[in-house]
């Protein structure tokens, strides 16, 4: 496969705190990829050494196969778009994308040219004689990437830029990045903290922990087959249980969870859980199945499913995303998704229910990492 | 009503000071003195209202000579401050670490606890034949007689540099200190080298700071007296002299109000120029910062 960005070991340090440790990756030419972590994890150093602004202390950077660690930023065939934009506020639109065009000599006509060709891509033909001022949040965050996407690179980072904008505007943007990027087919390196903007524009994640990628993969993997807690815990929601291990049977391991019944799931990640060891149980909304009690006798549990009774605590409608609330008979509360907006309006609080949910969908991760 | 009323009120005596100040101190007396540059003495107190004070200004070469050399001079020192100055403000607005920022401030501020004077007085130990550099220069042996660096144009734009370049630097650091570093780092990032970024992203972002901190510069530059006159001496040929010459020495108070309003008018027409040229107004520079 032919990589864009490959990273080799790079680490930095900033006095004790080691901010980006020893961090490999290749990313396929023509891919959008996310660098998915919580704040302070390390993935803004990252970027930035990949754009020159920071050197790294050990490891090498390869842009197109060659290495950049010794080439200045501004000769770089790397491209960003910044939190902020950083649209320079002095220039009109024409000038901030005529800026690099003429910082690389280019003439009068080639640069009035390619300006109307980029803005025709970003659908805003006509828009070169705007002020920046004068443009809604989506314009600017469009002017942005197409005065990168002008100089042609190798690569475009994206440093959060969605981070600014309201709900709306952020759900629609990023299928709009989703679109340029298949449109340009130029690889996109995105840094974000918000899960859901990796998982929807990604063709892979790395999510990124302390300095260092805890996985690397498709939106799918990470979120069917997480590897390490963090990741089942930051991507996606779950419910979230605390219990040790009580006994193995092949790859199905049985969990005395700390307050509710035991479960038995498998363990994630590829670990070898150790009989009595501290676990972390994951089970996500959707995988969930309700039905109401009623006044039948207690329904057996199925073959390689778990159970568990309770009472509607509170519905959390929400459209199609709706949840109920379940308030089981050890007092914890499960998260259950409803399988349509519809079904919401049947249920009421205080009804009780059976839930339950398949072992194989039951993640156990060692709770000591 | 009542309390509209007291609103009023409130809002009238807020204002009192300022418009007294600009009333009693600022338009009365240039109108008086614009009135007393009209006037002409025909006889012992006997005057008559005529153009002759403007007539003997372009008359004599000296006085409009003293004048576009007091202005030139000015530019100088403006534009002299403005090199010197910028390093230093974007050092402290961009550079400097959060915690070292106001120190340094400080440090520029330190100056001006010292009345002019006395800092005349401090350049003038420093300068004179038997005084500090001097000394210094013989026993290094690098000349082998006192020098006179006192009472030249060198010496007096240094003097005048270092009297006015704090209003120079704060304005600019209050401009640069509003520049998002990742403008910069953009410009850098688009393909600009050191000089393209500096052209074409910091000074264009500074420009109302620039322009600020020149037109302040430039006016009290051209409006100096103490400077020019200890350090400059009998040679120092500045305007203000001229007119306190008028006034004093030879209680020509026509003719030297005739030199005040020249050089209000021709100062301000500098200014007006100025901010033409840079296609800046006066509310977007100095009512800015």
């Amino acid at each position: 496969m032919e990589y864009d960005l490959e990273c080799e070991s790079v680490s930095k340090r900033f006095g004790s705190v080691l901010a980006v440790d020893s961090v490999s990756c290749g990313i396929p030419s023509g891919s959008f990829f996310s660098i998915l972590g919580p704040s302070g994890c390390g993935k803004t150093t990252l970027m930035r050494m990949i754009a020159g602004f920071e050197e790294p202390d050990s490891g090498d950077t390869r842009i197109e196969g060659q290495s950049v660690v010794a080439t200045p930023p501004n000769r770089r065939n790397v491209k960003m778009v910044f939190q902020h934009l950083a649209l320079f506020p002095m220039m009109n639109v024409g000038e901030n994308i005529a800026y690099g065009l003429r910082c690389r000599g280019a003439d009068k006509a080639e640069i009035a040219r390619r300006i109307d060709d980029v803005l025709e891509r970003i659908n805003l033909p006509g828009v070169a004689h705007r002020e920046i001022h004068q443009l809604s949040g989506g314009q600017k965050q469009r002017i942005a990437i197409a005065r990168c996407m002008v100089l042609e690179p190798a690569l475009l980072l994206l440093d959060e830029p969605l981070g600014a904008l309201d709900l709306k505007l952020r759900e629609s943007m990023k299928i709009e990045l989703k679109q340029l990027q298949h449109r340009f087919g130029t690889t996109f390196v995105y840094i974000t903290h918000d899960q859901s903007e990796a998982l929807v524009m990604s063709d892979h994640v790395a999510v990124m922990r302390n300095g260092k990628f805890e996985q690397v993969g498709s939106p799918q993997e990470l979120y069917r087959h997480p590897q390490t807690a963090f990741v089942a815990e930051f991507v996606g929601d779950s419910n979230q249980w605390h219990g040790r291990v009580a006994g193995r049977d092949g790859s199905e391991v049985k969990v005395e969870a700390d307050d509710g019944p035991p479960v038995i799931g498998v363990e994630g990640g590829g670990q070898n859980l150790a009989e009595g060891a501290a676990v972390r149980v994951f089970v996500r909304p959707e995988h969930i199945r309700m039905q109401p009690l009623g006044a039948a006798a207690e329904p057996a549990p199925e073959p390689g499913r778990n159970g568990e009774q309770g009472k509607i605590d509170s519905l959390l409608f929400n459209g199609g995303n709706s949840r109920v609330l379940v308030r089981t008979a050890s007092d914890r509360l499960i998260e259950v998704d409803l399988p349509d907006a519809d079904s919401a309006a049947e249920l009421r609080e205080g009804e009780d229910v059976a839930l339950s949910w398949p072992r194989a969908r039951t993640m156990c991760f060692s709770s000591s990492e | 009503m009542g309390s509209k009323d007291a609103r009023r009120l409130f809002l009238i005596l807020l204002f009192m000071p300022f418009a007294l100040w600009i009333i009693l101190l600022i338009a009365l007396p240039n109108i008086g003195m614009f009135i007393l540059s009209l006037q002409e003495k025909v006889g012992p107190r006997v005057y008559t209202y005529g153009i002759a004070n403007y007539v003997e200004f372009v008359n004599e070469p000296i006085y409009w000579n003293t004048l576009l050399r007091t202005a030139t001079i000015s530019l100088l020192v403006t534009a002299l401050t403005l090199l010197i100055g910028f390093p230093v403000a974007y050092y402290i607005a961009k550079i400097a670490k959060k915690q070292s920022k106001g120190a340094l401030f400080l440090l520029c501020l330190i100056p001006l606890w010292v009345s002019d004077l006395v800092r005349a007085f401090g350049w003038i130990l420093l300068l004179r034949e038997t005084g500090v550099v001097s000394g210094a220069l013989q026993w290094l042996g690098l000349i082998d007689q006192p020098v006179e660096l006192l009472y030249n144009d060198v010496t007096v734009v240094i003097g005048l540099i270092y009297t006015v370049i704090l209003f120079m630097i704060v304005p600019l650091v209050s401009t640069l200190d509003g520049m998002d570093d990742s403008l910069v780092e953009a410009g850098f990032n688009l393909g600009g080298g050191r000089a393209t970024v500096l052209r074409r992203i910091i000074i264009p972002y500074a420009m109302p700071g620039i322009v600020a901190g020149c037109i302040v510069v430039f006016m009290l530059t051209a409006g100096s007296y103490l400077t020019p006159i200890l350090l400059g001496g009998k040679n120092s040929m500045w305007f203000t002299e001229q007119i306190y010459d008028q006034f004093i020495t030879r209680y020509n108070w026509e003719s030297g109000a005739t030199f005040g309003v020249l050089l209000l008018v021709f100062t301000s027409a500098v200014v007006w120029l100025g901010l033409r040229l840079s296609g800046q107004t006066l509310a977007g520079t100095v009512a800015k910062s």
